[in-house]
């Protein structure tokens, strides 16, 4: 789930009809000063970090004057919030309270619905609210489509013990709330505190929504980079791994982050997953032979090589992992040998340096292990690759003994631009671009790509070279699967011809920046 | 007997014309599944394989006269009209295959199911098996891994992960104890027929004895389970393996959503809770079977 910051939160608030604070984004404390000057009188002035309790670490304060108000910033500025520095604070009015309330607009997966969640005694959290004073909390269940009535509103505020002028308001601004979570499709929109001001008006001086994933596409103006919750700023690792996934809706491939910094023998190792459950036991497993993970990654829901491919590029280009681990659930639906030439491409251009272990049981494993382990050879470092009958234990096991015994060799090049081709032949792909050089294919006796073609798309020409069955357009459209075979299996067994080009856009600079070719 | 499918089900597929929509309709029909109908907008008159496409779900139900199941291979943006129409058409079931089904659409789906009085599964579901008997969805891939990894018998299956549901499967066919029917519930907060909906049919089924469940953390199915097994509402003996023990916390959990829940959802209270009814939960996945095997002969 995506989340909003609070100022970004609370400027979608005030487009539904909810009144906050005035206030800016300072990212200096002379921005900082600047803004409370503006805004006159006392202020407040808040880390825009995602934690939780700010105001208990000090990234909440109060500020009497502009100048106070720049050396608050300052300090929160210079602090960090779980282990990610503070970039922005937000600068607002100080607000004289008269009563704080809590509202929130939650999704409850037992009754399938949007729920509105109030408490008559807001600030503090809302669990512990519910625990301690459980009369002063209530919820209605909400009509997903019909929203929320403004009599059921002021009914539910009754039902806390509000009563009065601010019962009217604090059900307006409650409708106001429920059409705001559903316009933005989030999976939580929480006021706390919702204040009556000593003014009169009702504002949200705080709030936390997170938004769904699945929905960020329809929500371009939110300006959210990468749609998952990751519990942290997303890193540009994660903003290449988003880039490769977002637009692309063949299989889903998850990636997520867990250490940066660590070096080789430290045990940490680049971990591939398949599918959500079948990854967490391969953590565990791994967990269980002393190995820690440099990140998470699921490529599931039957992708394409070529996506896989990215992934294992995006992992390989984690520096200092010890090791690379793959499993699944081990008995997968999906062809496994799609997730094995992707891999293959990727170890081989890389090359890889590190010991390799990889369990890929399900449907077509034979071949996948056969691909995965026959067609890698010529890399030189152990790769091993197992079935549904292996248990991940056992693959853990062994990725231990074959890092305990391994000696590192000297990097290798890369390899990942063929020669230029003389008689080049060349069609798009959904997300890339295939070329056989013809001069190389007509001496090639075996023509493997035709045959392992997936998708069948290939024919010898008259010359006896691959072409097209399909035109150009119905190859990019997705006639070509990127199944890779046209590469992988014309490298291991025909003349290597075949080179499917696979931006992935970002990854070489990144890679620069770590000292990586 | 077994649930969701069998042997006679009738089945459309939507979005038949489509890549996932053409090898699966084809894999399901391997399996001996009965695919009578294919549906895309704009494509009616072709035919995949042999299949009849319709323009629309009713037009595909008055032509061929009966359906009992829909199964929708499209992306996820045009899940919730193709769910829709299956279920203004009246489809008995729906399974929702997609991936990133956004969640505002979910409940929109479950609001019109559940006024229409029909059931959906998923999103985000590798779908239902009966073994020998026919598959809506992707579970097994091909029809002959299929047929080797499931032997029929009497453990209804039910995960709440895609890959796992064949896996719990396929150990405990290893382990020599067959199987009714597998389900893959979704692996989303919100879905159609989750964990407590499908134990319910296990239990209305005669050929099944027992019922292994995948669970995970979040949420709150396996909790149900657990007040269905203390109220007998399931008096069938239930083996289960929850995932996610080592999970980081706070990352699933939205502040709120374990207030409405009653502080639910963690791996520690799945397991009490499910113990405490009377199930049994193996800490290793590696002992679900012996679990079973123990059960069954008890």
């Amino acid at each position: 789930m995506a989340r909003l910051a609070e100022f970004k939160g609370k400027q979608v608030l005030l487009g539904a009809g909810i009144s906050v604070p005035r206030g800016a984004l300072a990212r200096s404390a002379a921005e900082a000063a600047a803004v409370a000057a503006s805004l006159g009188g006392a202020v407040v002035v808040k880390a825009q970090a995602w934690t939780t309790s700010r105001a208990a670490q000090g990234l909440v304060c109060f500020a009497e004057s502009a100048e106070a108000a720049g050396d608050a910033a300052a300090a929160i500025l210079a602090a960090n919030a779980g282990g990610f520095p503070i970039i922005e604070v937000l600068v607002e009015e100080r607000v004289a309270i008269a009563s704080e309330r809590y509202a929130g607009v939650i999704l409850d997966d037992r009754r399938r619905c949007p729920v509105l969640l109030i408490s008559a005694r807001g600030g503090s959290g809302i669990e512990d609210t519910a625990r301690e004073h459980p009369e002063a909390v209530a919820e209605l269940p909400l009509d997903v489509v019909e929203g929320l009535p403004l009599h059921a509103a002021r009914e539910l505020w009754r039902r806390v013990g509000v009563h009065g002028e601010e019962q009217r308001k604090l059900a307006e601004s409650s409708v106001r709330l429920v059409a705001a979570a559903r316009q933005l499709e989030a999976r939580s929109a929480e006021i706390n505190p919702m204040v009556l001001a000593a003014d009169g008006r009702v504002m949200a001086l705080d709030c936390r929504i997170t938004l769904d994933d699945a929905a960020v596409f329809r929500h371009p103006d939110l300006g959210i980079e990468v749609a998952r919750e990751l519990g942290h700023p997303p890193t540009p690792l994660e903003r290449i791994a988003w880039d490769v996934e977002k637009d692309d809706y063949r299989g889903t491939f998850y990636f997520l982050q867990m250490r940066e910094g660590f070096g080789r023998g430290q045990r940490v190792v680049a971990f591939h997953g398949a599918g959500g459950g079948g990854s967490m036991m391969g953590m565990d497993a791994l967990q269980r032979h002393g190995f820690s993970v440099a990140n998470f990654c699921d490529t599931s829901g039957n992708p394409p090589a070529s996506k896989v491919y990215r992934a294992a590029r995006i992992l390989l280009s984690q520096p200092g992992v010890d090791g690379y681990f793959g499993t699944g659930s081990g008995v997968a639906s999906q062809e496994q040998f799609h997730s094995a030439r992707g891999l293959v491409k990727a170890f081989l251009e890389e090359p890889l340096a590190v010991p390799a272990v990889v369990r890929l049981g399900g449907n077509g494993e034979e071949k996948a292990i056969e691909i995965l382990t026959g067609y890698t050879r010529e890399i030189g470092v152990p790769i091993e690759c197992y079935g549904k009958d292996t248990p991940v234990d056992f693959c853990a096991e062994r990725l231990e003994s074959l890092v305990a015994s391994f000696t590192a060799q000297a990097p290798r090049p890369p390899q990942r631009a063929p020669k230029p081709p003389s008689r080049p032949y060349t069609f798009k792909t959904p997300t890339g671009e295939i070329t056989y050089d013809h001069a190389v294919c007509e001496h090639c006796k075996s023509k493997a790509c035709v045959a392992a073609c997936v998708p069948q798309i290939l024919k010898l020409s008259e010359n006896g070279v691959p072409v097209l069955k399909v035109t150009l357009e119905e190859a990019a459209r997705g006639r070509c699967t990127e199944c890779l075979a046209c590469e992988v299996d014309c490298r291991a067994l025909g003349a290597g011809g075949g080179h499917v080009h696979l931006p992935v856009p970002g990854l070489d600079e990144y890679r620069a920046s770590r000292g990586m070719e | 007997m077994a649930i969701l499918v069998n042997g006679s089900t009738r089945v459309l597929v939507q979005g038949i014309t489509g890549r996932e929509g053409r090898a699966r309709a084809k894999l399901m029909r391997d399996y001996g599944t009965k695919v009578v109908a294919g549906c895309t907008p704009g494509r009616g008159g072709e035919s995949v394989d042999g299949t009849p496409v319709y323009d629309t779900v009713l037009e595909a139900l008055e032509t061929t006269g009966r359906i009992d199941a829909s199964v929708i291979f499209v992306p996820a943006p045009l899940v919730k009209d193709a769910a829709l129409e299956s279920i203004a058409a009246g489809i008995p079931l729906t399974v929702l295959v997609g991936d990133r089904v956004p969640v505002w659409d979910v409940m929109e789906i479950a609001r019109a199911a559940e006024r229409r009085g029909v059931d959906f599964l998923g999103p985000n579901t590798l779908g239902v098996l009966s073994v020998g008997k026919g598959v809506l969805g992707m579970i097994g891939g091909r029809a002959e891994s299929a047929r080797s990894w499931f032997r029929p018998g009497g453990v209804g299956v039910a995960s709440r992960s895609g890959g796992m549901t064949s896996s719990t499967g396929y150990y405990l066919c290893r382990a020599g104890i067959g199987l009714t029917t597998l389900v893959h519930v979704g692996g989303d907060g919100i879905i159609g027929l989750p964990l407590p909906a499908v134990a319910r049919l296990f239990q209305g089924d005669p050929e099944t004895r027992c019922i292994a469940l995948f669970g995970e953390i979040g949420g709150s199915q396996e909790e149900r389970v657990a007040e269905m097994i203390a109220s007998s509402e399931v008096s069938k003996p239930v083996v289960a393996f929850i995932g996610g023990r080592a999970a980081t916390k706070g990352v699933r959990f939205s502040h709120a959503g374990a207030i409405v829940e009653g502080g639910r959802g963690t791996h520690e209270g799945k397991v009490a809770a499910l113990r405490e009814a009377g199930a049994t939960v193996v800490d290793a996945f590696d002992a679900l079977p012996a679990a079973v095997a123990k059960v069954l002969e008890g």
